[in-house]
């Protein structure tokens, strides 16, 4: 691990296969249209899991629900081995113990979602030193690292309106690392990016995933999920269609719409 | 300088202007000092208002977004000088009988008080408007980014909602601020001194309106023009990383 101070919430899962992020029969409805119908997934420390499918299937929604920015219809959710408090109807009982847990998972958007007034050092600084309370001086001197190792160490004091697209989802990755993650939650990352653009924040994720990060990472780039993933699972229709591991997953698939989907994905 | 005022006719003029008495320079200038007080008061005082009232109308449970809707829509509906005499009376003898009620006896109102407590509730329901406007135009993915990092309610205001919004606020609220300054005048009906009630009275005492009225004119210029220095400093503060709008249509 490249990382100089572990996260807190390390200490109680030290072996490499605890377990980051259990989700069990994770359901979500928009009103009458059921987009989640039971997912259950467990990713251990130091997993890549790639989500796959076709629009529509779930795949952001079943991201989006593991941080409550929606908030599930049922099932249950363990992140770091705690538990979310949830409701009959799924809301969570305490919000505290989501904004707590929210900042052990950083995300990282597909608009990339920088905040705009701030510059990309204020946007990496921001979390660390508003919500984590960690002092100025170091949340400063751990984030020029990150923008550093992210390529944009002399771009510090620029607004993120005057950066390229690859740029400032790279600077997002910063800011979502400088939270030190036990797992990052990738939200079609490249998605808005032009095709040049894809490959730079390709590399950073890359990178992140040989030193061994913990990532779910939602993503329409087959190549990359097949190459970087420890695990890939393929949504359809809000259920999971078929999962394993990527040589089998994209060499071997058995279900007829996983063929389906991966012939016209190319 | 006497030699200039007396040769262009100016020398009575200047003599009524006066800072000193008999010159009346120095009411007209008290009675602008209490305009702005006022106007000071009641937009910080609505600008209050005008943020729980934009949150309450976007956040809010039904009750509070049909009691917002009441508060804007009647406060925007009914003009301004009624509102204030309805306010102001209505609202010193609701204060006086709540005091004799507690055994207090009457009690004396600030005229200073009661007009900002008055022009603050009408600059409220606007605010309150122009701030939903501008919290709505903030991109969601902004607000959504904070929430995904776990940052509580009141944080994500200050530290996210409120500074992004205020390129889009800025505009509304420089309107704002100049109609509180010159709403101010609308308080002479209830016998507060600002400076057109003592415009008026400098005038009906000398007989010279039109110097007067002149002299006030160039005193509400004068903060005009001020206020408009710094709400441009303001806006391109808040306009810090966005990229400049000129050239953009061309």
């Amino acid at each position: 691990m490249a990382m100089s101070e572990p996260a807190a919430s390390d200490t109680q899962s030290d072996g490499d296969d605890a377990e980051a992020i259990r989700v069990e029969d994770l359901h979500k409805s928009f009103g009458s249209l059921e987009v989640l119908k039971g997912v259950s997934l467990t990713a251990h420390k130091g997993d890549v899991v790639a989500i796959i499918g076709g629009s529509g299937s779930g795949k952001s929604t079943f991201l989006r629900c593991i941080n409550f920015l929606e908030t599930p219809s049922s099932g249950r959710i363990v992140v770091n081995g705690e538990e979310i408090q949830m409701r009959a109807d799924g809301s969570p009982v305490n919000r505290r113990q989501i904004e707590r847990v929210r900042t052990r998972l950083g995300m990282v958007f597909q608009a990339f979602n920088l905040w705009t007034h701030r510059t990309l050092l204020e946007n990496v600084i921001e979390v660390p030193v508003h919500v984590l309370k960690v002092p100025k001086d170091r949340a400063i001197k751990r984030a020029k690292e990150l923008l550093e190792r992210v390529g944009l160490g002399d771009r510090g004091d620029t607004f993120p309106s005057f950066l390229s697209g690859g740029q400032q989802q790279r600077a997002a990755i910063a800011r979502a690392l400088a939270v030190d993650p036990s797992v990052m939650l990738f939200d079609e990352p490249t998605s808005a990016l032009d095709p040049e653009l894809v490959g730079e924040v390709l590399t950073v994720i890359r990178d992140l995933a040989a030193e061994g990060r913990t990532m779910l990472l939602v993503t329409h780039e087959m190549k990359f999920a097949r190459e970087v993933a420890t695990h890939v699972v393929y949504l359809f229709e809000g259920r999971i269609e078929e999962q394993g591991p990527p040589a089998e997953l994209f060499g071997n698939p058995k279900s007829a719409r996983l063929k389906q989907f991966l012939k016209t994905v190319g | 300088m006497d030699l200039i005022l007396e040769t262009l006719g100016l020398a009575a003029s200047a003599e009524l202007l006066s800072l000193n008495p008999p010159g009346w320079g120095g009411n007209l200038l008290r009675g602008l000092a209490n305009s702005l007080q006022i106007a000071f008061g009641a937009f910080g005082f609505g600008l209050l208002i005008g943020l729980f009232g934009a949150s309450g109308k976007l956040y809010g449970g039904v009750v509070i977004r049909d009691l917002l809707a009441i508060y804007t829509t009647v406060i925007r509906a009914v003009p301004e000088l009624v509102l204030i005499l309805i306010l102001y009376y209505v609202g010193t003898d609701l204060i006086n009988k709540a005091s004799q009620m507690l055994g207090y006896g009457r009690v004396e109102i600030s005229g200073v008080v009661a007009g900002i407590w008055v022009l603050g509730i009408v600059q409220g329901a606007y605010a309150t408007e122009v701030l939903r406007g501008a919290i709505k135009a903030v991109p969601q993915g902004q607000i959504e980014a904070a929430r995904a990092f776990g940052m509580p309610p009141f944080m994500l205001m200050r530290r996210v909602t409120i500074p992004a919004m205020m390129s889009y606020a800025t505009p509304g609220l420089a309107n704002l601020w100049l109609i509180a300054t010159k709403d101010t005048a609308l308080l002479a009906i209830v016998g507060f001194s600002e400076l057109t009630l003592e415009t008026r009275q400098a005038a009906a005492s000398t007989r010279a309106y039109f110097t007067f009225f002149l002299a006030a004119g160039a005193l509400y210029l004068i903060v005009t023009l001020f206020s408009g220095a710094v709400f441009a400093r303001i806006e391109k503060w808040a306009r810090r990383g966005q990229p400049s709008l000129r050239g953009a249509h061309k």
